[in-house]
């Protein structure tokens, strides 16, 4: 074995050196087909991870939509009442209010305003992101925010600036002007850079319509919950509907599959690349079989001098994971050059296990592809390849 | 692997024949030659297109099974062996020159030669340096790193004799090997050829439908409708073949 292992390798690896033009051309079309492949992984997580971010990033393990609602979190309403009622169910740690909205930043200058995601949340409760610079919330009805990365670095803002919103309530623009205190890491929501201020200030400073701006209570759209055990959250979902009146619960990995357009937007990417990928089979078998092709007496003196069929396919088979394996690392690495030239704004992210997926599936399509032409070149039969069958 | 059978030849086929059934009935492509190759004796096959030689040196060169009859080569029956038996009887008992496109396009004139010591798991350092010396001896030593395709077919041709008796084989075949060639070159190449073959001791086969090859040849066996018709063994019958001469 070892010995044809060497020969197979050494017939492989000297018809590659001796045509590395050709080769060098085939490689370079796997590696245009791994800069694809990457991308569509990368702006599928990308995609994904500006929808599921926070949500996926939650310290909890359930989150309570009002009943009926679909698990859209926009179309859930829940009073105070309920964060209270969901607090008291035996198992439950915590428990926080979360409201949704969209808002406009107002940028100094001639800055284009930014369209962000206005989330309210309870301080010192699941659902209030960690910072990384500067401080939590201090209270529930302070104005102050705390602003993900992604608008810090798109708007120039630091901690201890001010903000300025702008929001539509009833038929008015409404400004009002909040105080940066922290800075959190990677919370995007819903495709959009994210601040978080306090729920009360939040249920002060959200778009309204002129029906809500004279209505009394707070209402969120959902409230995350942290158990005491994490791994009871099945056994604990029903426990909040049956005990909470009126409520639907979802796992976080529910909740993230029923964000809207999420699931389709993934299944489309997922299938990009599997397109993709299936295009790569057929482009690296269609060349390697015209190559067999365009070889057959060789292989035919080849096998009439004594080597086996073993070393004819080894060889075979060698030749295409080489000429992929550089193809996938030339593909890896335009990948990598390309990615440092985007902005914070296009959402490509390159997650360690997606990309890790990718690449074996590419380096997987060079012997799926060649699988053909190595059948046909163990079937070569000497005699007819030098014409000694006449 | 066959057990060895008791010849006092290099080579010996004993009443082969080689058949195919075809719409008109059966054809005898080969039919019950016999014929016994010393060791150190060249000897030329010879007859018209259609005559049977070229399946005999397939069957010779273990590519093809005989329908009947034994081909022993040092004493092992070719045609009772499967096909990975004889796929080790080509690497390491026979050597094969072809008509043309001989050698591997993408290995140099040596690293072709040392193919064969390398299939035969044997490329060490003096099998290097002898397949150098042999090249030189073929009058290569200026083109041992050459493509083939950076060679004239002459020089191909003395590659590929180079190759087909690196290994020490005991059977070495050539199919056509001057046709290729102008004259001048196909008389060098077929003296260079025999002289190896008797140097070497080596049973030696060529195929050929030029006449005046013959002429370094030991013996010519000539076949007609796959028999073996007549064979010139004394050194007069065969110039006299050779040259075209009337009896």
């Amino acid at each position: 074995m070892r010995h044809t292992f060497s020969v197979s390798s050494y017939l492989a690896l000297k018809e590659i050196w001796r045509n590395r033009g050709r080769f060098l051309l085939v490689s370079l079309v796997i590696a245009l087909i791994t800069l694809l492949v990457l991308f569509i992984a990368a702006l599928g997580e990308g995609l994904g991870n500006g929808n599921r971010e926070y949500i996926s990033k939650l310290e909890g393990e359930l989150i309570v939509y009002q009943a009926k609602s679909d698990f859209l979190i926009a179309a859930s309403r829940l009073g105070t009442d309920r964060v209270n009622e969901v607090r008291k169910v035996n198992g439950v740690a915590d428990a926080g209010m979360i409201g949704t909205a969209s808002a406009t930043l107002i940028l100094p200058g001639d800055a284009e305003p930014l369209k962000v995601a206005l989330l309210g949340v309870e301080a010192g409760h699941v659902g209030e992101p960690p910072v990384v610079d500067g401080h939590q919330l201090t209270s529930d009805d302070g104005n102050e925010v705390i602003i993900d990365r992604n608008t810090a670095i798109r708007t120039d803002l630091a901690v201890g600036d001010e903000l300025e919103l702008r929001v539509t309530q009833g038929t008015e623009d409404a400004f009002f002007t909040l105080i940066i205190v922290g800075i959190t890491d990677g919370e995007q929501y819903s495709l959009q850079p994210s601040i978080f201020v306090p729920f009360l200030t939040w249920d002060r400073v959200r778009p309204q319509s002129e029906a809500e701006i004279n209505f009394a209570d707070a209402t969120a759209n959902v409230i995350a919950v942290r158990l005491v055990d994490p791994n009871a959250a099945e056994e604990m979902q029903q426990k909040i509907t049956d005990e909470v009146e009126n409520v639907d619960v979802a796992t976080l990995m529910e909740a993230i599959q029923s964000l809207p357009g999420y699931s389709a937007q993934q299944s489309t990417l997922n299938t990009q690349g599997g397109f993709t990928l299936f295009i790569g089979i057929l482009v690296i078998g269609g060349f390697f079989q015209i190559q067999i092709l365009q070889k057959i007496s060789q292989i035919g003196v080849l096998k009439a001098i004594g080597t086996s069929n073993p070393i004819v396919a080894w060889a075979s088979v060698i030749q295409i994971v080489a000429i992929t394996i550089i193809g996938v690392a030339i593909g890896g690495l335009l990948t990598f050059l390309f990615s440092l030239s985007f902005p914070p704004t296009v959402p490509i992210v390159f997650n360690g296990t997606k990309s890790a997926i990718a690449l074996a599936a590419l380096l997987a399509i060079g012997p799926l592809g060649g699988l053909v032409s190595i059948r046909y070149a163990v079937r070569i039969e000497p005699l007819k390849a030098l014409g000694l069958n006449s | 692997m066959s057990d060895n059978l008791n010849t006092n030849y290099a080579l010996e086929t004993r009443a082969v024949v080689k058949k195919y059934q075809a719409d008109a009935g059966t054809i005898f492509a080969v039919n019950e030659v016999s014929l016994q190759v010393s060791a150190g004796e060249f000897v030329a096959l010879v007859g018209p297109s259609g005559s049977g030689k070229t399946t005999m040196l397939s069957m010779l060169a273990a590519l093809l099974k005989p329908s009947s009859g034994q081909i022993l080569l040092d004493g092992k029956d070719l045609a009772g062996m499967n096909d990975a038996e004889r796929v080790v009887m080509r690497r390491e008992k026979i050597g094969f020159t072809f008509q043309a496109n001989n050698l591997v396009p993408y290995l140099s004139a040596v690293e072709n030669v040392e193919l064969m010591l390398r299939l035969n798991n044997r490329l060490n350092k003096a099998g290097r340096l002898r397949a150098r010396e042999l090249l030189s001896r073929l009058g290569l030593s200026e083109r041992l790193n050459n493509l083939p395709g950076q060679m004239s077919g002459g020089q191909q041709q003395r590659v590929a004799i180079a190759r087909a008796l690196i290994h020490n084989p005991s059977l070495v075949l050539a199919d056509e090997p001057t046709a290729s060639l102008d004259t001048e070159r196909a008389y060098q190449v077929v003296e260079t050829f025999a002289g190896l073959i008797h140097e070497q001791k080596r049973a030696g086969i060529m195929v050929t439908h030029d006449l005046r090859m013959c002429e370094y040849v030991d013996r010519v066996l000539q076949m007609q409708d796959g028999r073996l018709v007549q064979v010139y063994s004394t050194r007069a019958e065969i110039l006299k073949l050779a040259r075209g001469e009337k009896e």
